[in-house]
């Protein structure tokens, strides 16, 4: 059991990788991260099974992040897409030497 | 007047208030309005001055230890504490630091148009600054102090500067930073071997002064003590900074950065490289090699500064020569070195401030700084001929001025015990003329053949209220300096006898013989003697 | 007693009487310098004042006029009595301490102190006057012909608009000249001899917008200053041996100090003659005293002949004793001297600007003036300094009344001659008579006819040079013979250039032109009686120092003049120990010329010489086809290379000046701002580049980042699992 959790852990982490590292949708690459966290979340629960319910707490820690970081991260996008009228990152290069 | 000053207590808070006077007279000049900011400024590095000028009368001149002491635990742990006092050789820094700064604000009233609160709040936190490290007692606050000066005056350079202002504030910070971070680590192993070898944490000077270090320790830290105030004095080969830095600044920065920010390496020779380290103070090759660095620093700059277009420039060089005379006279580990060292300290104060000065008020009227956009403007400026070529004599130590006693001075304690180097920085003398006479000719002499120059104003009631107390201060120092040099004698002394005693220490280890020591550790007074000494 | 600084000139200070029975009392001798400086105060500020309304003038666009309707301002009228005022009164107070000195017997120095100058511990000097008889003759010559010349300027500068600044310039000037001969100490002979070469750097460059005359003054101040950098180091070495530098216990000290002929004290006397070489124009660095003709006359008269340029002189028989202890040192002073003398006398003779002849001539005598001193013949030095001052002050200030008289004739043609240039001259003494008869006076004194006064001074530098190789175990007897010899000759030359210059300018037809001719005038009052003072002192100024041999013979009327040798008896104080280490060491001096001979036979014979040298002049300069300036051709041959000067001026320009320029420039352009600049801003670069590689990977998009972040995640689980 706890190894499929597991595996679908780390596919469900990789997809998100691999959706930030490929998408230039900055909404897309924000769900991406929202999966790599959740995937993360799925696996701290698994574990809990075997290392007591210190997981499952950390889940909680990591939802309340996820909650905050989507405010944030919405907000920054919005206001990013009034100004650009476009929510591809590769016209977002200003952190530039 | 000493009544006075006892029946207010001055002794006790007299230092606290040089450093928190400016600092308060910070915040209320970023209160005030803008267009009264310079006027709060003046009156408060006025006061400054004026209650300095009581360390006069509390100082006991006839001491050479640390005076009007005061010490607060800060960092416990470290054995920091925030601690403060004067003698003989700080004791005239420290005048010479709230002398200038408000003749340095007033010379900015109409040079400084932009930001004015911020200038002038920098430039009190600039005096608080540099008494700061010139009082300090405690080797972390002096450090302190001596990093913080950097902050101002990089803003003041930066800002207020002039075409290639921001290279010049880089250069000037990355330069002076580079060398003082040197000198953080010997603070840190100082410290370290402070604790180790007298069981507790301190960074008070007394106590590090009784660290036993062995030579080659004491070689190390002189060099990366040395490097960083090479760098600050500047000692060549470190001086290309300055020129870049006076040219670039405004003229109130120039005249600080040259009267007083100078003066902190030269000062951390006497107070750090001579008693803290003396044996690699006493060296051969240490001492040689500062020595010809500072005659090489005299003759070299002398030459570079006489074929500098840009008449600032030409005077920012001549500050080198300057303080190689100061280099020269300090590590001749003499009396009269050391002393005349501190009066050309003093002396340069003065006449390099004024000089800069002077160029300012020419650039407000002429927009240029070029020697041969001029000519001729004693014509149409007498009273800034004439202050000006009393202060270029000055500045090439014409006797009876300043400059004369402390090159005097200095050359002479330098001949009682390296004859051929002193021989060679006398040949100065020379240069120094040949540097400065034909800027003046070609400024103010000649015909006046150029139309924009027949518009130029003379005087203004404000600037000649500017240079009167610096010429006078060159005049008065240059016939009687007896009270200066009365109230140097002592701590110079002690400095010496610390430097020399090491020499005694090693004499008496090698030769084995204890009583001799005590003979040899007297303080010269003869030059035989110190030949003798030399031999040993 | 609590005496505030200021007052301390007035009250006379503490007073240390070196000599018990003497009661030489001093008479305020602070006054002597102190009067000077107030007039330079005032005058200054007369000056500033005049020069802010000027500065107004040009500003607007114009030039002040003087002599307005209102009448001349009272920066241009008070000047004339401040002045000549304050030296007058710095005249009579030191004649009053004059007689007072001539009433004692005064063994030792009298040395007023009133403060501590500078004291550091182990070097201590005060502020504080020396007088005894050396200084005292000094303070006579520079207060007295000082006064004169002051007086003269009165009406030579009385058109200039400089007026006011020229007096405080020249009251500066004498504050310093009289610090320097009465500083009981060398560092305070070294105030007055830098503040003389300031001022004198000032006043060559009086006329500040003339760009040569400009040069001529910094050039002035430089060479002066390779001087002072001996001085300098001379004052060091004294230092270190003696542990002072005051002149009293310096002097006293020596004999027992220093051995005789020992290479320090040798060492000390060749760097103070390099100090007097630079301030008394002697070779090798005589080149700026002529140029210093840039300056007004009366400047030229009174610093660059009568006083300034003596200093080094008066430095050298100050110093009498270390320079009797150094054969060595007082050979090459003499050396220099005497070749000096001669070499400056050759190129007397093809100058045509009647100031360069006068000022090629004064260096020439400042060369006999070393001969003097260099021989040991200290009081023969000073006299013939007192002496020269008074002819070449009246030499100088005569040349200045024809250049006045030139200069206002010319002006009223508006023609652009020179003013200086004999050749544009020529039978002056018709319209001038008086400045022709007294500058004949000066003449024939400085080419050593008798009696007048050069002829006592120089003959007896001659005879100096003879006996002193004649000497029991003279140093270097044949060096002495060949100084003699040369000493001979320069002094024939000097009759020649004299004459030259007499009769080209006063004799013969003129050559200024008809219409010029009408305006020239002899100069008024205010100019023509310090002449003739000056004369008259020319005249009989040398009898104050009459050799006894001399004084008995036929020359000195058989002991008719009257005060036989009283300026030698006079400094003898002074210059007692350096005879007695003279004595001691070389025996007697000789009786006879190299050739054979007294000295009243030499006299004779140079004298005669001289006087035949000037009369065959006179016919032979009178015969010559003078043409003036204008249509003049250029001397060929030797003439031309005595014409400019030996190419000395071009010699040190290619060798000396050039170099250092040279030498600065690469300096400047490749040590600073290619080498070490260089360095510095490389270590900029160096980190800047290391930045720009590191840059490279900062795309500014999100994905470059998180997959460079991805790498490092895989590389560091990678380095965790394997």
């Amino acid at each position: 059991m706890i190894t499929e959790s597991l595996v679908l852990s780390a596919l469900l982490f990789v997809l998100g990788t691999f959706g930030v590292l490929i998408r230039r949708n900055a909404i897309i690459m924000f769900l991406c991260i929202e999966l790599q966290l959740n995937a993360v979340n799925l696996s701290f629960v698994a574990l809990s099974r075997l290392w007591g319910i210190d997981g499952q707490v950390f889940v909680f820690f990591v939802m309340t992040v996820a909650a905050a970081e989507a405010a944030v991260g919405l907000a920054i996008i919005i206001s990013i897409f009034r100004h650009y009228e476009t929510v591809n990152v590769n016209n977002f290069n200003l952190l530039k030497w | 007047m000493t009544g006075l000053l006892e029946s207010i207590g001055y002794s006790d808070w007299a230092l606290h208030a040089l450093i928190w006077l400016p600092i308060l007279g910070m915040g209320l000049v970023l209160w005030a309005e803008e267009r009264r900011a310079k006027h709060v400024a003046l009156w408060c590095s006025l006061a400054v001055f004026g209650l300095s000028l009581g360390l006069w009368w509390a100082f006991d001149g006839t001491s050479g230890e640390i005076q009007l002491g005061s010490s607060v635990p800060w960092i416990d742990a470290w054995g920091v504490s925030y601690s403060l006092g004067v003698d003989g050789i700080s004791l005239f820094m420290v005048l010479l630091t709230t002398f200038t700064t408000p003749l340095a604000v007033l010379g900015s009233f109409n040079y400084i148009k932009k930001r004015e609160r911020a200038f002038y709040a920098l430039m009190l936190l600039l005096e608080a600054g540099v008494v700061g490290v010139f009082v300090a007692t405690d080797l972390f606050l002096f450090y302190i102090f001596f990093e913080l000066t950097l902050v101002p005056m990089y803003f003041i350079v930066g800002i207020w500067g002039g075409e290639r202002r921001i290279y010049a504030a880089i250069k000037f910070f990355l330069y002076t930073a580079f060398g003082s971070l040197l000198m953080l680590v010997g603070i840190l192993y100082l410290f370290y071997k402070a604790k180790l070898l007298l069981g507790f944490p301190t960074f008070a000077f007394a106590d590090l002064l009784r660290v036993p270090l062995t030579t080659s320790e004491q070689l190390w830290l002189f060099s990366a003590f040395a490097l960083a105030f090479s760098v600050k004095v500047p000692v060549f080969p470190f001086h290309t900074w300055l020129p870049d830095a006076h040219v670039e600044a405004p003229t109130p920065g120039s005249v600080i950065l040259a009267a007083v920010l100078l003066k902190m390496g030269t000062y951390g020779f006497l107070r750090f490289l001579l008693p803290f380290f003396p044996a690699a103070a006493q060296h051969p090759t240490v001492i040689t090699t500062m020595l010809v660095l500072g005659v090489i620093g005299i003759l070299y700059t002398a030459w570079v500064a006489a074929v500098q277009p840009d008449a600032k420039k030409l005077v920012a060089y001549t500050s080198v020569a300057h303080m190689g005379f100061v280099v020269l006279g300090i590590f001749a580990l003499t009396v009269n070195g050391l002393q005349g060292g501190l009066v050309v300290m003093i002396s340069h104060g003065v006449s390099t401030g004024a000089l800069f000065l002077l160029l300012g008020m020419l650039y407000e009227r002429r927009h240029t700084r070029e020697i041969e956009s001029f000519g001729g403007l004693a014509r149409v400026a007498p009273w800034f001929a004439t202050a000006f070529v009393i202060t270029a004599l000055a500045s090439i130590g014409l006797p009876g001025t300043s400059g004369f006693v402390g090159e005097f001075l200095a050359l002479l304690g330098t001949f009682e015990t390296h004859r051929t180097l002193a021989v060679i920085a006398t040949l100065g003398v020379i240069f120094a003329a040949y540097y400065m006479l034909p800027m003046v000719q070609k400024v103010f002499f000649n015909e006046l053949d150029k139309p924009s120059n027949r518009e130029i104003p003379d005087l203004t009631g404000r600037e000649k209220l500017i240079l009167a107390p610096m010429v006078a201060a060159m005049i008065v120092i240059g016939w009687y300096p007896t009270p200066i040099l009365s109230r140097m004698e002592p701590s110079v002394r002690v400095v010496l006898e610390r430097v020399e005693g090491a020499s005694a220490a090693d004499a008496s280890a090698s030769t084995g013989g204890g009583a001799r020591a005590v003979d040899v550790a007297a303080p010269a007074e003869d030059p035989e003697q110190i030949q003798a000494q030399e031999g040993l | 007693m609590h005496v505030t600084l200021w007052m301390m000139p007035l009250v006379g200070a503490q007073e240390t009487h070196a000599a018990e029975s003497a009661a030489f009392e001093p008479f305020f001798p602070g006054l002597v310098i102190l009067l000077p400086l107030i007039g330079f105060a005032i005058n200054g500020l007369l000056a500033l004042r005049h020069a802010t309304a000027s500065a107004a003038a040009v500003r607007a666009g114009g030039e002040l006029v003087l002599d307005g309707p209102t009448g001349r301002p009272p920066t241009h009228t008070l000047p004339s009595w401040v002045g000549p005022g304050v030296l007058l009164a710095a005249f009579v107070v030191t004649l009053v301490n004059f007689v007072r000195m001539l009433g004692v017997e005064l063994h030792e120095p009298v040395v007023v102190e009133y403060w501590t100058w500078m004291a550091t511990g182990t070097f201590h000097v005060a502020a504080a006057l020396q007088l005894d008889q050396l200084s005292m003759v000094m303070m006579l010559v520079v207060t007295g012909v000082g006064f004169l010349i002051h007086v003269f300027s009165v009406g030579y500068m009385r058109d200039d608009p400089g007026y006011p600044r020229y007096f405080a310039y020249l009251n500066l000037f004498v504050f310093f000249m009289l610090v320097l001969v009465m500083g009981s100490s060398y560092p305070l002979m070294f105030v007055g001899w830098e503040g003389v070469g300031l001022c004198s750097y000032l006043l060559i460059g009086f006329w500040f917008s003339d760009r040569e005359k400009s040069d001529a003054g910094k050039k002035a101040f430089i060479v002066n200053r390779i001087g002072d950098f001996g001085f300098l180091v001379a004052m060091f070495l004294l230092f270190v041996t003696f542990g002072t530098l005051d002149f009293v216990p310096v002097f006293g000290d020596s004999p027992q100090a220093l051995a005789y002929g020992g290479g320090l004290v040798t060492a000390i006397t060749l760097f103070l003659f390099l100090g007097a070489a630079g301030k008394s124009a002697q070779i090798p660095l005589y080149v700026w005293l002529p140029d210093a003709m840039a300056g007004p006359t009366p400047v030229s008269a009174l610093i660059h002949a009568a006083t300034m340029v003596t200093a080094g002189v008066y430095m050298v028989a100050r110093s009498s004793v270390l320079f009797a202890l150094s054969p060595a040192g007082s050979a090459t002073v003499a050396g220099i001297g005497v070749l000096t003398a001669l070499f400056a006398a050759t190129i007397a003779l093809k100058q045509n600007d009647i100031k360069k002849v006068l000022a090629y001539s004064t260096v020439s005598q400042l060369g006999y003036m070393f001969v003097g001193v260099g021989v040991g013949a200290y009081a023969a030095g000073i006299f013939h300094l007192m002496t020269h001052a008074f002819f070449k002050a009246l030499l100088f200030l005569g040349s200045g009344a024809v250049i006045h008289a030139m200069h206002h004739a010319l002006h009223h043609t508006h023609s652009h001659e020179d003013p200086q240039d004999m050749r544009n001259m020529g039978g002056l003494r018709r319209h001038m008579p008086i400045t022709a008869a007294v500058m004949w006076i000066a003449t024939l004194a400085i080419a050593g006819i008798w009696p007048f006064a050069g002829f006592f001074s120089k003959d007896e530098i001659i005879w100096q040079a003879a006996a002193f190789g004649g000497a029991e175990h003279a140093p270097y007897p044949g060096l002495y013979t060949a100084y003699w010899v040369i000493a001979l000759a320069a002094a024939m030359l000097t009759a020649f250039y004299m004459t030259r210059l007499m009769v080209m300018t006063f004799h013969g037809s003129n050559r200024t032109g008809s219409e010029e001719e009408r305006h020239l005038h002899e100069a008024p009052a205010v100019m023509w009686v310090p002449l003739a003072v000056l004369a008259a002192l020319s005249l009989f100024g040398g009898w104050i120092n009459v050799p006894e041999a001399i004084s008995s013979s036929i020359l000195g009327l058989g002991g008719g003049l009257p005060m036989g040798e009283w300026l030698h008896h006079w400094l003898e104080p002074v210059t007692a120990s350096a005879h007695q280490i003279q004595e001691a060491n070389l025996g007697e001096l000789g009786h006879t010329a190299p050739v054979g001979g007294g000295e009243v036979l030499w006299a004779l014979l140079s004298t005669a010489a001289a006087g035949l040298v000037v009369l065959v002049s006179v016919r032979v300069v009178g015969g010559w086809k003078v043409t003036p300036a204008a249509r003049d051709v250029a001397p060929t041959g030797f003439g031309k290379i005595l014409y400019n000067k030996w190419y000395v001026d071009e010699l040190y320009d290619a060798v000396i000046v050039r170099p250092v320029v040279r030498v600065s420039r690469f300096c400047w352009k490749v040590v600073d701002a290619g080498i070490i600049d260089g360095l510095v801003n490389a270590v900029g670069y160096l980190a800047r580049a290391f930045g720009f590689v590191g840059s490279l990977f900062q795309t500014g998009t999100v994905n470059t980042y998180a997959f460079i972040l991805s790498l490092g995640v895989l590389f560091i689980l990678g380095a965790v699992i394997f």
